[in-house]
């Protein structure tokens, strides 16, 4: 190396960017408009790395930048066709593990899967369907589960339990059988304490959790990435405050 | 006998009593350990041993290793006994006599097709055994009426090196350690160059270094004995036979980095060993060897309580395990940071494995010198083999670090060897043109497994076997492991039913790229490794399998159409319809 690397400065792709001792790759990166492709990541959430779309390569290492600390003169590349490549690949993966029903899908327009696999250019699932057989839990008078369409993001379960200070959601069971969990006793969401207005019920990126009562609320043309990019900073509120037809 | 209350060991209790864990059972326990109902459930799931339906009176698990499983004989026994008991592999009978499932290598790879029933390991399997088998199950035989060899565990040691020649007396280890001194006995374990013998390498001078300078509220020590790597059972003998030696190395440890509490963490597998670790440790708290004041030091106090696993390969992972003696699910956790900083309870723990606790003592005893004369520059000492497969003489093996595969193969009695599994499936299949390579870290590294096939072995079968095991035990947490390896097993069971084409062997090596390089932990950057072994060095046994089409649909026309037929009961010629290619 020719110079000594600037204090406190990462390298994504072309571009220096500062970040604050004891942020994540993806904190500096989004506090610098530099969008990494995420699914499990939520600004304000613990992270945990388990999509793997936010892989970035660090030094040549691939690395979750939602869980890796910045460190000064890190070269990270995140915008280059082999990752992006990767990334359709895991998303592909993801479509096949459940059933994804897209044009019958309540969260159609308003789902980050759908619009990641837009963003990535991905045309077609590729790999065989898996079929899994999981369970409906349509016991809660106001919050629909539907566990066919879970990524297993686990979104769900840490924002029950730091932000709306629950504890909801679990995710149990082992490899392709992991699944979606509620922490009753009947294991059925009706008695549970999630309400609508919890982040709980309103962080799921894909159409797994749904609030009752509000489908086709906006229509299909005026829905969240009808209107947006996924690649666009700072979405997430107008995903919390729900998907209202006149949001933008 | 009293178990460190655990939630493992509780549910482990209920399912030996109720033979399930019922949805009442799992809200009681969580209710006895103050845990949320969710935790309880998703460690139920979680592990194989638990079960959520009633398993039989006689509960029977055939390990599917490729040493030690039920086709290691050559005919397919698990079969054969589910058909002369009338049973589906599976499941329970309806008189809820018995029920017959499939597990991951049980670790008994020395005494050819083995089981676990109820618990307990049952070797030397074959066709006549499974005739009486069959037999004392119909006539409802307890057990402890069963023949006592059935059951009787020996373990084969051909080779002997620096730790198996030597015999170290209880408590020499300790008293060589005192007289060095703490700082002191850490060189020596640092200039012994010591590293990890649980696969991964890990200088242990330097983890214990780091971990004694970690802060935190308490310091601990964990002897990973979890030996789920398929093919690996030197941890077995060892425990059995050098009991002593490891407890030992775990107090050594326990001193240098300041920790009161040890655990060992016992493969369910293993249960059966139990009883002779609890009286070790017994016997060492009476020695004044374990406990307060240890050889009468004042402050010298240290314990070591054993928790069981219950059936998942990946709490083998330092993290996963850590987790697991936590009482969760066995998810890797993320790393930055490390056990050393960051380990049981968020407190600095050392992890190593059985073995290199045991090298440690031996080092304390007989010097760094000693133990760096054997070996290579950069793979110091001895390693311990567990030789399995195709050979004379499957067993344990002490080797200097150097020793070529080719050597090892002719002590053991391997002749027409076609491949060599090293490290289990998680390392590397080599053929061989790769004979004359060496064991060594920085060679062909292994935690102790050496698998070996000769020319009558279907390759293709074994890297399915493989692939199979992966697929049911990644712990499902991230995306690229998860569903990858399901693929992967998928994929090639394509090409095992003569469907796959040109193209489906250039997609495993894609599937199998990615999920080595972008997977979270270790079992789904390994998971890939026989596929890619395999395409690279046996091409051939995947060729010949192929259609000579470049692509085929993995969906059949036809057989989409068997559910129909069944349905309207036509099943004439015009109930069939033929496959575009044909
Ligand atoms: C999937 C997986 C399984 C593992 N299983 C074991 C095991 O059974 N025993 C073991 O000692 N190490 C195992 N390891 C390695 C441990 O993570 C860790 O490196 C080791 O226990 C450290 O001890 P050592 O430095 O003495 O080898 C496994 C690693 C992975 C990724
Ligand atoms: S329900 Fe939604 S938020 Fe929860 S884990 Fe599944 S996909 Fe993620
Ligand atoms: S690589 Fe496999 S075993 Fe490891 S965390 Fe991911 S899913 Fe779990
Ligand atoms: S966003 Fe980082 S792994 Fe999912």
């Amino acid at each position: 190396m020719m110079t000594a690397p600037e204090p406190n400065l990462i390298r994504i792709d072309d571009r220096e960017i500062p970040f604050v001792h004891g942020e994540t790759i993806m904190d500096a990166a989004l506090a610098a408009d530099v969008y990494i492709p995420h699914l499990c990541h939520f600004p304000g959430i613990t992270p945990q790395g388990n999509c793997k779309l936010c892989t970035v390569e660090v030094d040549g290492k691939p690395l979750t930048a939602c869980t890796s600390p910045a460190a000064a003169g890190q070269q990270i590349r995140n915008n280059i066709p082999e990752l992006n490549e990767a990334r359709k690949v895991l998303t592909q993966m993801l479509f096949i593990e459940g059933n994804h029903i897209c044009p019958s899908c309540e969260k159609t327009g308003n789902c980050a899967l759908q619009a990641m696999a837009y963003h990535l250019g991905m045309l077609h699932q590729h790999f065989p369907q898996q079929f899994p057989e999981r369970e409906v839990d349509a016991s809660h008078p106001t919050i629909m589960l539907d566990r066919i369409r879970c990524i297993l993001c686990s979104l769900c379960v840490r924002a029950s339990q730091e932000v709306d200070g629950k504890n909801v959601f679990a995710i149990a069971g082992r490899g392709i059988h992991a699944s979606l969990i509620v922490n009753t006793a009947s294991g059925k969401l009706v008695d549970s304490d999630l309400e609508p207005s919890d982040l709980a019920a309103r962080i799921c990126p894909v159409g797994a959790i749904l609030i009752k009562e509000h489908g086709y609320d906006a229509p299909i043309g005026k829905r969240i990435f009808d209107q947006h990019k996924i690649s666009e900073i700072g979405l997430e509120k107008i995903y919390i405050a729900g998907a209202k037809s006149d949001d933008s | 006998m009293t178990e460190h209350l655990h939630l493992l060991h509780i549910l482990h209790e209920l399912q030996q009593k109720h033979r399930y864990i019922s949805e009442e059972s799992i809200c009681e326990v969580a209710a006895q350990l103050s845990l949320p109902v969710s935790q309880v459930r998703a460690v139920v799931a979680f592990y194989a041993f638990f079960y959520s339906t009633p398993c039989g009176h006689y509960h029977i698990l055939f390990s599917n290793c490729t040493s030690c499983g039920y086709r290691a004989g050559g005919t397919d026994l698990i079969r054969m006994l589910s058909q002369k008991l009338s049973v589906n592999i599976g499941q329970t009978r309806k008189d809820g006599q018995l029920s017959i499932h499939e597990t991951s290598c049980i670790g008994m790879c020395d005494h050819g097709a083995s089981l676990l029933i109820n618990g307990v390991p049952l070797i030397h399997l074959d066709s006549e055994k499974i005739e009486q088998i069959t037999d004392l199950i119909e006539a409802d035989k307890p057990l402890n009426e069963w023949p006592l060899d059935w059951f009787h565990i020996k373990d084969h040691i051909y080779k002997r090196g620096l730790l198996l020649e030597g015999d170290l007396p209880a408590g020499d280890g300790l008293r060589a350690m005192l007289a060095r001194g703490r700082e002191e006995t850490l060189t020596e374990i640092t200039q012994s160059k010591l590293r990890g013998r649980g696969g991964a390498g890990f200088s242990t001078g330097l983890k214990w270094h780091l971990c004694q300078q970690a802060t935190g509220e308490a310091h601990y020590v964990v002897c990973n004995a979890d030996e789920g790597e398929p093919g690996t059972f030197k941890d077995r003998m060892l425990l059995q036979q050098h009991a002593d030696a490891l407890l030992e190395g775990m107090t050594i440890c326990a001193y240098v980095i300041g920790a009161y509490q040890g655990f060992i963490y016992l493969r369910g597998e293993y249960r059966y060993l139990l009883p002779h670790l609890q009286a070790t440790l017994l016997h060492r708290r009476k020695l004044g060897l374990l406990g307060t004041a240890i050889l009468g030091q004042t402050g010298f106090d240290f314990d070591i309580d054993i928790v069981v696993g219950a059936g998942a390969y990946i709490c083998g992972e330092e993290s996963a395990l850590i987790e697991s003696l936590e009482g969760k699910p066995g998810i890797p956790r993320s790393r930055p940071p490390f056990p050393v900083a960051h380990g049981y309870l968020g407190q600095p723990t050392v992890v190593n494995n059985v073995e290199t606790f045991i090298a440690a003592t031996h080092i304390v005893c007989n010097g760094s010198e000693w133990f760096t004369a054997a070996g290579t520059t950069e793979s110091t000492g001895s390693k311990l083999l567990s030789i399995s497969g195709d050979c004379a003489a499957p067993g344990i093996y002490e080797y200097s670090f150097g020793v070529t595969i080719q050597q090892v193969l002719e002590e053991c009695g391997a002749d027409n060897v076609q491949a060599v599994q090293v490290g289990g499936p998680a390392g590397t299949l080599l053929d061989q043109t790769a004979f004359h390579r060496q064991i060594a870290f920085e060679d062909v590294g292994t935690g102790g497994s050496f698998m070996i096939f000769n020319r009558e072995r279907d390759i293709l079968a074994i890297i399915h076997q493989f692939a199979a095991f992966f697929a049911h035990e990644s712990c499902g947490f991230c995306t690229p492991c998860r569903v990858g390896t399901t693929l992967l097993k998928q994929g090639l069971n394509k090409i095992i039913i003569g469907q796959g084409a040109r193209n489906d062997m250039a997609e495993l090596q894609r599937v199998s790229e990615l999920v080595r390089r972008y997977s979270h932990c270790g079992l789904g950057h390994t998971a890939a490794n026989p596929i890619l072994d395999g395409l690279q060095h046996f091409p051939q046994a995947f060729e010949q399998q192929l259609t000579q089409y470049d692509f085929t649909a993995r969906f059949e026309l036809d057989a989409a159409l068997q559910e129909a037929r069944q349905l309207t009961q036509h099943d004439d010629k015009g109930a069939h319809l033929k496959q575009e290619g044909d």
